[in-house]
């Protein structure tokens, strides 16, 4: 595998030529914000917190999906982004019923994080408080929709590392909502082999397990390094002969 | 179909034609039909048989002939007559050529409506049957492709769409040749042709004219693609909101299949190409190039992040030329005549015609279809008559959610792709919406903005929660209730949305209120400072 230098934010780093422009940073200590990006799952590019300016580009990329190049010139945090980040978070915030002091992921809360990493102190915008369900129909986890911010990591684990497709999205735009097999209750769903896989990668308290209260949980995905892990190395996959 | 086939069926018909003494062509597309259209062609039906003329003069369905707003109109071939809002009660008039009882209803190919336009895409519509594949053979029909399997390499086709200079007509304006030839180059076996027919912009009907008045048209110009980028399977993906438009292509479609058109060794060629309907459920953003593909692979319509473009991985993976209706149906008459007579009509960047959907405050409203780069002014003041007599000209609306509003200073801007984006408009697909001076500009962009809000996947953050704070924003504004911050607000969010959207929809969706702003900036400042509306017309218009 070939080798990439290339220069973010002023340092001149190296990756390998597959690499997102996202690992490369990750990889060199440059932390870029993201909500929906998981290293380990395939890639949505739909919160557009990670979008970078990328020299000689006249659009911003999503650094998650934008591969590396030699010589390529990245700027991962000028006030422009900073400021479209800003409003995202904004957004999100005004677009559910987000309140921190009552949730379960207070205090590990990834939204939360980021919103005082990008210093929203206030939202400008009219908040939206829509009525929305909460389903513990589950014998040991809940989905609280008020606090989704509709990032589909839940669907796309569930499917691509689970290989249940229990999760995905119905309706559209802000009616938008994710759902359990073809809208039953998720205690219901006869796809669930209840891994839990998807509670542990929410990025907030929307999916939870049953039994924690206010800033009680905390997620963990060590399953997933250790799946991707296993994948790289062959651990369980029978070799298959190229078609 | 051998070619000689194609020769003896184009001779048999128009010698059937010829041995008549008239043919009355009755607009058959919806709009025609909504007003009647089809009790008038039974009418003329009935009376023609009445006068036992049945052997000299035939009734027949026909494609638009543009003036909508007096439909049903019903073409006469002798002496090239159309009659505008025939009623059932008209027929013996039509059939007897009685012009003193007609007198005001009829339109002359002199008339300005006619006269200013040069039709070339809707050339067959008066004449040719859309529910009769010998119809449209008997105008040349199916001789380009004829010429395309037989005569020419795939590489001269992908050179002569080249040579033409064709640009897209969906909207981005992309040139169809450079896409063509990548299409062609890629060494996959697999490869496919989609026909983008989901036409969603609020009052636009282009495509769906063109679809329901001359299908076989379309399917000619997707076989042509077919042939020339090495696809042996072509998609249409249509709106299921346009009923007869899908029933127009099924029967196309069968038809060319029986006469050996499509299928199976198309004109006794080594060239397959099967053609195959897909009907969209209703959703705008389907008309998304990466969403349509989805849509049609069965998955939920909404757009993956490109690159990689369609022409290197589309549909199922394989390389997809995903062309619009109106670009195919361009097609045929380049092979037919040369990419360089192509390139010699309209503007030199964008040669050829461009149908518009005219709606709105007008005189005469319909298709029509000018070469491109023809003014606005010619467009709506020449061709469409003007706006009707008390009413005054504020601004016209183009490409939809997407584009903007072009105000009377600008009347004179040639209608190509580079000049109204010059203007912070866009070409668009073909909606021309017509605006008085009692329309709100401020409402106009709230309008839009619900739509993009109500068709907005809800896959990124920006174009799904962006346009509800710039709905509630505008909402706000037209109610009596904006403030002064929410200008800053509402040029943060468009900011946004233009540059961190997924896909064209979020992109664009700004597009109408930066449009507005930028010319009807006072109509802003009046609600906000004075909280009143200068045209009266919006919620906060009607009660102050």
């Amino acid at each position: 595998m070939s080798v990439r230098t290339l220069e973010v934010d002023g340092r001149t780093i190296t990756a390998m030529a597959d690499q997102t422009i996202f690992s490369a940073a990750w990889d060199n200590g440059i932390r870029i914000p993201r909500l929906c990006h998981l290293g380990g799952l395939p890639d949505a590019a739909a919160c557009r917190l990670c979008l970078v300016e990328i020299e000689g580009q006249k659009r911003l990329q999503s650094a998650c999906t934008t591969k590396v190049a030699e010589d390529m010139v990245v700027r991962t945090d000028t006030p422009a982004l900073q400021a479209h980040r800003k409003l995202i978070i904004e957004l999100l915030f005004a677009e559910r019923n987000h309140v921190c002091s009552v949730c379960v992921v207070n205090g590990a809360c990834e939204l939360q994080t980021l919103a005082a990493e990008l210093g929203v102190d206030h939202i400008r915008m009219k908040p939206q408080y829509p009525k929305l369900p909460v389903d513990v129909s589950h014998h040991r986890f809940g989905i609280d929709h008020n606090r989704c911010i509709l990032c589909t990591r839940c669907v796309r684990v569930c499917d691509s590392v689970e290989g249940a497709h229990t999760w995905d999205v119905a309706g559209r735009g802000r009616n938008s909502l994710i759902i359990s097999d073809l809208g039953e209750p998720w205690g219901e769903s006869a796809s669930c082999t209840s891994c839990g896989k998807c509670v542990q990668v929410c990025p907030t308290g929307a999916l939870f397990s049953k039994g924690k209260t206010v800033a009680e949980m905390r997620k963990d995905r060590s399953f997933l390094q250790y799946i991707v892990t296993a994948r790289e190395k062959r651990l369980w996959i029978a070799e298959r002969k190229p078609r | 179909m051998t070619a000689d086939g194609l020769r003896q069926s184009r001779e048999a018909e128009l010698d059937r034609q010829s041995r008549l003494k008239n043919r009355i062509a009755c607009c058959s597309v919806a709009g025609c039909l909504a007003g009647g259209g089809d009790a008038v062609r039974a009418a003329l039906a009935e009376e023609v048989k009445a006068q036992g003329a049945s052997a000299e003069i035939e009734v027949c369905g026909t494609g638009c002939m543009g003036l909508c707003s007096r439909g049903p109109l019903v073409r006469s071939s002798a002496g090239e007559i159309t009659y505008a809002e025939v009623k059932p009660g008209d027929a013996a008039a039509v059939v007897r050529s009685d012009l003193d009882s007609l007198n005001g209803r009829i339109l002359r190919q002199s008339d300005p409506f006619f006269a200013g336009q040069r039709r070339l895409i809707l050339a067959n519509s008066g004449k040719v049957d859309p529910e009769k594949i010998a119809g449209y053979i008997a105008q040349g029909g199916y001789q380009s492709l004829l010429r395309a399997t037989s005569e020419m390499t795939p590489e001269e086709i992908v050179a002569e769409v080249k040579k033409s200079k064709l640009r897209g007509r969906g909207g981005a304006g992309y040139p169809a040749g450079l896409k063509w030839e990548l299409v062609a180059r890629h060494p996959s076996a697999t490869k496919y042709v989609i026909c983008n027919a989901d036409e969603g912009d609020p009052g636009a009907f282009m495509n769906r004219s063109v679809l329901e008045g001359d299908p076989h048209r379309v399917l000619e110009g997707m076989a042509i693609a077919g042939r020339a980028v090495g696809a042996q399977q072509g998609y249409i993906y249509a709106r299921g909101e346009s009923p007869l438009a899908i029933e127009r292509i099924r029967t196309a479609i069968d038809q060319a299949q029986r006469e050996g058109l499509l299928g199976g060794r198309v004109f006794d060629s080594d060239f397959h190409f099967r053609i195959d309907l897909r009907i969209g459920a209703g959703a705008y953003v389907c008309g998304e190039e990466t969403a349509l593909i989805a849509s049609i692979e069965g998955k939920r319509g909404q757009p993956v992040l490109r690159p990689p473009y369609p022409p290197e991985s589309g549909l199922w993976g394989h390389p997809t030329l995903i062309n619009n209706v109106e670009t195919f149906a361009n097609i045929p008459q380049i092979i037919e005549n040369g990419g360089d007579w192509f390139a010699g009509i309209g503007a030199p960047a964008s040669p050829g015609t461009k149908i518009f959907a005219v709606a709105g405050r007008i005189r005469n409203s319909g298709l029509v279809e000018v070469p491109i780069g023809t003014s606005l002014r010619t467009i709506l003041f020449e061709i469409g008559g003007g706006v009707p007599e008390g009413y005054e000209f504020k601004a016209a609306q183009t490409g939809g959610p997407a584009g903007g509003c072009i105000p009377a200073q600008y009347l004179d801007v040639p209608m190509d792709y580079d000049s109204l984006t010059g203007i912070g408009t866009m070409m668009g697909s073909g909606g021309l919406i017509v605006m008085d001076t009692s329309s709100c500009m401020v409402d106009v962009a709230r309008f839009f903005m619900e739509f993009c809000m109500d068709e907005s996947c809800g896959k990124c953050i920006p174009c799904r929660a962006g346009t509800v704070q710039m709905n509630e924003i505008l909402g706000r504004m037209t109610s009596g209730e904006g403030k002064e911050a929410d200008f800053a607000m509402l040029e943060a969010l468009s900011g946004l949305l233009v540059e961190a959207s997924l896909c064209g929809l979020g992109r664009a969706a700004p597009n109408p209120v930066l449009s507005t702003l930028r010319h009807f900036r006072s109509e802003y400042d009046a609600h906000v400072r004075e909280r009143r509306c200068p045209a009266g017309s919006c919620r906060m218009g009607a009660s102050a």
